[in-house]
């Protein structure tokens, strides 16, 4: 490696650190702002305008505090946890692309590096769970264990499913093969997929278990305070960050679809823009699932997963491979996906074998209960 | 009675003793919870209660009679218009004393906007414990517009003092009417909105449909009452059992549970507030001009005595019992609160159940430690 490279790189990582960094501190802000829009609240208003420099704030709050270990704690593992946390997740940008050639060092096997290095942070998890030796914490890392582990399979597998579509790993060529069309058209279980399990690996709501609040009070992070919490706090982001950029990679074109005007530096200019967008709109839809939904509980989770989730990223797998071994269309796979997804849905939601009839309580009126005060339930 | 203790309720030692609370966020207050588990699983389960304990009960020894009804306000300091009435309609009884018919409608009134209000809380935090951020914003939002009614006629947000031996403090404001027709329609526009925000989402049925559930012989054992006794299938409301007050003019709906889970306890709920916006549309309908207060003296002298009187709070059957020595202070006064009684169902509610479930399970009884500890 010549200097120049060296330079080239380092100066490369800095810039990249340094984005995602600031992507990190919008992120924050947008997510306080989004939730208070949901609830009817004004989120922050008092730091900068319309608390836009809250994330710095909170920044400077957090690095200025005590960092507490506690006195049982496995001081080494305990300090270890939020690196191992927060270097994969860094890591992970090293190949993701922003947009043509705008990327530090763009891999040939670049889908599989991701999925090698994104299995890394569930140690950090249970390092922080096993290290701070604290009973919630404990439970807490277990669950992310076995969470992000079993979701890993359907995860895997979506992008699995994409690369026989692009026929690459490289993820350049990825986005390339969607000039025409993102591959959400082609397989939208497969994006069904990605999402879902994404959002199991971010451990965000509905799969928020392994550091639920009002569980296990935060779960590995319990008793974490100051910057090596905000280490966990920077991570989290960084990975919701990733994840929608990666379903906007995979399946909605990137940077390619559709196709931007002119060219040059305009071009490239406008077509990050279009991918910023983009992946804006994906995070903004994690928002949103945050803001409405309840956390399931980590049997039904699992349940989920492996009855649901995993079955379908197989089928997927092999409605893809049956379609481009026999050379039938691409719109025959959308229909195959299509089917599948309709069936899933139909599956969770009207949860075959129960009836569908609304749930209420009955009501019985005061006067009959005057008059006969036996009346119960089933004569209402 | 003894709570039987169930087979599955043996710890081994290799079972992980897990303390939920007292500091734990949601344990609504300052109670304890120990639970073994075996996994994810809870194999037994220990409430500690006590950490609330002020003493009320023998601070009442030493008050005078109308001074005892602040003490009643800290009992549920959720539903304390309940209490007060319960404590005043006890002495009233002790004595003798016709109150006034404007000042009854003025605490049925109060007292089911109290009831709506009270269950809007358990509404939001119910979301909270299972995961969801958005109700308890929707939920509060329903039970602020009340408290700013409460504070209009009482002066007061929550500790309100209003309820007085006799009637209420003073008349209603002016403004009342009008107040009153913009927050019934803001309420009931409000439940609709809060019902359909959470109650038949999927992830919320799956996680509270069948859980923590108990058979109604089992609840009237344990000495349950309120919607946690409803929502196993008994249409008990002392309310209409024992009609108190001017409750037996209202027609209104007793909503009844079929399983008694979570899902339940918590809908019965949801419909209570429904229910009573009707009694409190009746009772707006029927509000008479006049006294607001009977004659009697300031300093309060039931003869000697002693009385037991049941009222429907929002948790359930609040009983008061007063034994009066003749002097200006009760000689003795026992509350029966409900979350206390209610509590008693837990460990029968979390048989088999997962962590995850106690949190649940313990938000459906929607306990209020106050009135637990006492």
């Amino acid at each position: 490696m010549t200097l120049l490279q060296v330079v080239y790189y380092t100066l490369g990582a800095a810039a990249l650190f340094g984005f995602l960094s600031l992507v990190v501190l919008v992120l924050t802000w947008a997510e306080r702002k989004a939730l208070a829009r949901i609830q009817m609240r004004m989120g922050p208003m008092r730091v900068g305008l319309h608390g836009t420099l809250q994330p710095i704030a909170d920044g400077i709050k957090l690095f200025t505090k005590e960092d507490i270990l506690p006195s049982w704690a496995d001081r080494r593992v305990y300090w270890l946890a939020p690196v191992a946390v927060f270097v994969p997740a860094l890591l992970l940008w090293v190949t993701l692309p922003m947009a043509r050639d705008l990327v530090l060092r763009n891999l040939e096997l670049g889908l599989f590096y991701i999925t090698a290095i994104s299995v890394l942070s569930v140690m950090g998890l249970v390092m922080a769970g096993w290290g701070s030796a604290n009973k919630y914490a404990m439970i807490g890392g277990l669950r992310a264990a076995g969470q992000l582990v079993s979701y890993e399979i359907p995860f895997i597998m979506a992008i699995v499913a994409v690369a026989m579509l692009a026929q690459s790993l490289d993820i350049t060529k990825v986005v390339d093969a969607q000039a025409n069309f993102g591959y959400a058209l082609i397989q939208p279980v497969g994006l069904f997929l990605f999402l879902t399990a994404g959002l199991a690996e971010l451990g965000r709501t509905p799969f928020d278990i392994h550091h639920a609040e009002s569980e296990v009070v935060g779960g590995p992070f319990v008793e974490y305070s100051g910057a090596h919490w905000a280490a966990f706090f920077l991570a989290e982001y960084l990975n919701t960050f990733t994840v929608a950029a990666l379903t906007v990679l995979l399946f909605l074109g990137g940077w390619r679809w559709p196709a931007m005007p002119f060219d040059g530096l305009a071009h490239s200019t406008l077509s990050l823009a279009w991918f910023l967008v983009k992946t804006a709109l994906v995070i903004w839809l994690i928002f949103w699932i945050r803001g409405t939904f309840p956390r399931l509980r980590i049997d039904q989770l699992m349940s989920f997963g492996w009855k649901l989730l995993v079955p379908l990223s197989f089928l997927n797998i092999i409605a893809t491979a049956v379609v481009l071994f026999y050379g039938w269309p691409l719109w025959g796979l959308t229909i195959i996906s299509l089917l599948l997804l309709g069936g899933t849905v139909y599956v969770i939601f009207k949860n075959p074998g129960t009836d569908m009839r609304r749930e209420t309580v009955s009501v019985i009126s005061a006067r009959d209960l005057r008059r006969n005060p036996t009346v119960d339930a089933a004569d209402a | 009675m003894q709570l039987q203790e169930q087979p599955t309720q043996q710890a081994d030692a290799i079972d992980l003793m897990v303390n939920m609370g007292p500091q734990h966020p949601s344990t609504h207050g300052v109670f304890r919870l120990v639970i073994w588990v075996d996994g994810e699983k809870i194999v037994r389960s220990e409430p500690h209660i006590g950490y609330l304990h002020r003493g009320s009960e023998k601070l009442c020894e030493g008050e005078q009679y109308s001074q005892i009804i602040t003490l009643f306000d800290r009992l549920d300091y959720v539903g304390n218009l309940n209490c007060e009435l319960a404590i005043c309609m006890a002495t009233e009884k002790l004595m003798g004393i016709e109150v006034p018919e404007r000042a009854e409608y003025i605490r049925v009134i109060l007292c089911e906007l109290n009831r709506i209000a009270s269950h809007m809380l358990f509404y939001g935090v119910y979301g909270l414990d299972a995961g969801a951020m958005t109700p308890i914003l929707y939920g509060f939002r329903e039970r602020e517009r009340v408290q700013a009614l409460f504070e209009a006629v009482t002066g007061a947000r929550m500790m309100h003092n209003y309820i007085r031996i006799g009637g209420v403090n003073e008349d209603l404001p002016d403004d009342f009417q009008p107040r009153m027709d913009t927050l019934l329609d803001q309420l009931e526009r409000g439940i609709e909105e809060c019902d359909d925000l959470l109650s038949q989402n999927e992830m919320f049925l799956a996680r509270t449909k069948g859980i923590g559930a108990i058979s109604a012989e089992e609840a009237i054992d344990l000495g349950v009452t309120g919607p946690a006794l409803r929502a196993c299938g008994v249409p008990e409301d002392v309310r209409i059992s024992e009609p108190y007050s001017i409750y037996d003019r209202f027609d209104f709906g007793i909503p009844v549970g079929t399983y008694g889970d979570c899902w339940d306890r918590y809908y019965v709920r949801v419909e209570e507030m429904r229910q009573s916006l009707s009694i409190v549309r009746q009772a707006m309908k029927q509000l008479p001009e006049g006294e607001i207060a009977a004659n009697v003296r300031r300093i309060a002298r039931p003869p000697k005595g002693e009385v037991y009187l049941r009222t429907e709070s929002p948790r359930g059957d609040f009983g008061v019992f007063l034994v009066s020595d003749g002097s200006d202070m009760p000689y003795r006064v026992k509350v029966r609160a409900p979350s206390f009684c209610n509590l008693q169902a837990l460990q029968a509610m979390l048989r088999d159940a997962y962590i995850a479930d106690a949190v649940i399970v313990l938000g459906s009884i929607d306990i209020i430690l106050g009135e637990v500890d006492r």
